[in-house]
């Protein structure tokens, strides 16, 4: 990574308007406010439907904003990158399209795969909360094993999302499996990383993907000031690894030197609480993380 | 003007490279295939300076170009039957944002079972979504078409989108004489693209699309998109005369053939319109008194004009390519509510005729006369009528 930005290199001037709509403590939001100021206000931002889109209401009056629709962000923002370079005005602006994880991974993974393929050059942006938050927390592609949400309860038989642990939709792997020009993940706990990653995206030719783990408290039932908190959390505990993939070489970030207990994660959190008295699953957790950070360091 | 043989898929690709499109994005279905393949080898060969989207679905391909136009570039793409179902979310979106796209349509039916062959349930279906709505009986005014939709649908009072409806394989794939404007020639008709009259996404101008709007607003949002479809129809004859002083080829919403007369009109959209044409010819010299309606415009209806024809005659045989299961064909209740304030009204009978590409032979258009004499007398006769069909007890 080039030059890295520092707290006091960061601009006072906010692209984000007070008065959003988010809960107290939304991940997301926070997300978008440093990203607004990486860009800056030379920038489209196109919105796959989703808690942004709700709360972004008018909150950004300073950048041009189209709310699309829940799956067609990336198809959106390729009419716009090559309606620009027909007219001449390609170098004019950064191209954005921000979507959640159901818009992401789930409904808008064609229209996303599809434009990426096609080599636009524009940076995505997903903001993963791991489930359906905007229609009240159900259950996506990128639910944890474990996690209960409102379309997996805990019930007497059934306890939260039951797939097999790996087999989680990764799609930071998947964007790298297109031969992306550049992948990153990050996550809200280090907002300097997260600018810096979309600093280097908006340098990038091509299509860039930006995976943010972003807490979510009404639908992990966590504390609005634990947010920030569980975002570093489960980067140490290993749940969540920070890197940046470029020209097929994978750096990290954050990497913890002494990995946390996942318990330390999931105490925090509501929609883990059946799980924390079941020795045998967060054995299985542990094994788990462990398994996949060897295997993202091969 | 040239004199060239082309099909109407060809014809299609002409009008996009003729209106200087500057952003395609589509995605392959028969029948439209060859459309989009003429206007990638134009593209390619440097005689049309446009960008081409190759999206990886129908729906993709109408996101496409709602944001190429508003990001102020001219847009087409073309689809078919299956791929515009796949695009039905997106048509409302397009039409909500207002946006001047075209797309031309080769007609044909939607599986199951699976056939590729013409009706108009495809566009049919998706008559409500806020688009203009052509429909064409040959290659000739699939150009003329889509190049006055342009002029149409970028006019500031108008915002919309409009399809351009041709019937797949009897119009997208048969190849006949027409007159293709030159490029002056279209230049001079059709202004170059430019954005300018309507909203943009514009750093330099930041403006926010496609918010939430709460329930006290969102009847005036409804109301303001209907209206300006309704008002079209003004826009729509305005321009048609232009390009008749240019050009000196007439349309109007509809097409009249010796109706003025006519105890029994018959009234339908696309090529099946010029097969009852030439059976009005046979009839007419049988002394019956006949014609046929033709609907250039489905959306908006033509109230107008469909009541000024009908208003005389005694019988109207309304020949639907399309059914709406349960019920009629759809171009049916259009016609009969327009009719409905009439004090006298004309006895109306409905046909449902070339479903997933039957042939519409002049024999089914005979038969569909022969009912319709019957009820002429007074005979009691089927509202609903498949004559192509067989029936089974």
């Amino acid at each position: 990574m080039t030059k890295k930005t520092k707290i006091k290199d960061l601009t006072d001037e906010e692209f984000l308007h007070y008065g959003s709509l988010s809960c107290a403590g939304c991940g997301a939001i926070l997300a978008f406010r440093h990203v607004l100021k990486a860009l800056g206000e030379n920038t489209i931002v196109i919105n796959s439907t989703g808690c942004m889109a709700v709360v972004m209401q008018m909150a950004v009056p300073k950048i041009p904003y189209f709310h699309v629709l829940f799956e067609n962000g990336p198809a959106v923002m390729s009419g716009v990158e090559q309606a620009l370079d027909i007219l001449g005005k390609r170098d004019d602006a950064n191209l954005l399209v921000v979507a959640g994880d159901g818009g992401t991974a789930d409904i808008g993974m064609g229209s996303l795969s599809g434009a990426v393929e096609r080599g636009h050059d524009f940076i995505y942006l997903c903001y993963d909360n791991e489930s359906y938050m905007n229609t009240g927390g159900q259950r996506s592609g990128t639910t944890p094993f474990g996690a209960a949400t409102s379309t997996t309860p805990v019930g007497s038989v059934i306890k939260g999302e039951n797939r097999p642990m790996e087999m989680r939709k990764d799609v930071p792997e998947i964007m790298i499996a297109h031969n992306t020009p550049y992948v990153a993940t990050a996550s809200i706990g280090y907002p300097l990383d997260l600018i810096d990653k979309v600093k280097k995206a908006a340098t990038i030719r091509g299509p860039s993907y930006i995976h943010v783990f972003s807490s979510c408290p009404a639908g992990w039932r966590s504390e609005p000031k634990d947010s920030v908190k569980l975002a570093k959390l489960a980067v140490q505990t290993g749940f969540i690894v920070l890197f940046e993939h470029e020209d097929g070489k994978r750096t990290f970030q954050h990497l913890p030197k002494k990995r946390k207990p996942v318990k330390d994660y999931l105490e925090l959190q509501g929609r883990f609480q059946h799980l924390l008295e079941d020795r045998e699953t967060i054995e299985k957790m542990e094994e788990f993380v462990e398994k996949r950070l060897e295997w993202i360091q091969r | 003007m040239t004199e060239e043989f082309f099909t109407g898929n060809r014809a299609a690709a002409e009008a996009a490279k003729l209106s200087r499109t500057q952003v395609v994005a589509a995605y392959p279905i028969t029948p439209q295939t060859s459309a989009v393949e003429y206007i990638s080898q134009f593209i390619n060969n440097g005689e049309m300076k446009a960008n081409m989207i190759r999206v990886e679905s129908e729906h993709s391909a109408m996101s496409a170009c709602v944001g190429a136009s508003l990001a102020g570039a001219r847009t087409f793409t073309a689809s078919s039957s299956q791929g515009l179902q796949l695009m039905s979310e997106v048509l409302y979106f397009a039409s909500g944002m207002r946006v001047p796209t075209v797309m031309g349509i080769a007609n044909r039916t939607l599986s199951m079972p699976v056939n590729i062959w013409a009706d108009h349930q495809d566009s049919m279906v998706n008559r409500d979504s806020g688009w203009i709505q052509f429909y064409c009986a040959n290659a000739q005014e699939v150009l003329d078409n889509i190049i006055q939709a342009y002029k149409i649908c970028e006019n500031e009072k108008v915002l919309l989108p409009a399809m351009v409806c041709y019937d797949g394989f009897i119009i997208s794939h048969v190849a006949e004489r027409m007159d293709v404007l030159t490029q002056e020639q279209a230049d001079m008709f059709l202004p170059e693209p430019n954005g300018s009259n309507r909203p943009l996404l514009d750093p330099k101008e930041p403006l926010q699309f496609g918010e939430v709007v709460y329930p006290d607003w969102y009847p005036d949002f409804e109301y303001k998109k209907h209206k300006a479809l309704l008002e079209s129809r003004e826009t729509i004859l305005e321009v048609a005369r232009e390009y008749n002083e240019l050009f000196d080829r007439s349309y109007g919403l509809v097409e009249n053939y010796l109706t003025e007369d006519a105890d029994i009109v018959f009234m339908g959209l696309g090529s099946l319109t010029s097969t009852t044409h030439w059976v009005v010819n046979e009839l007419r010299e049988k002394r019956e008194k006949v014609g046929v309606l033709k609907l250039r415009v489905y959306r908006p209806f033509p109230d107008k004009e469909v009541i000024e024809t009908c208003r005389n005659a005694k019988v109207v045989a309304i020949i639907d390519r399309d059914i709406g299961y349960g019920t009629t064909g759809m171009l049916y209740p259009d016609v009969t509510r327009a009719l409905y304030p009439l004090d006298e009204r004309p006895k109306c009978l409905n046909f449902i005729v070339g479903l997933g590409g039957k042939d519409v032979t002049p024999e089914t258009i005979m038969n569909i006369y022969k009912i319709s004499e019957r009820a002429l007398k007074g005979e009691e006769v089927d509202t609903v009528n498949w004559p192509d069909a067989r029936i089974y007890d």
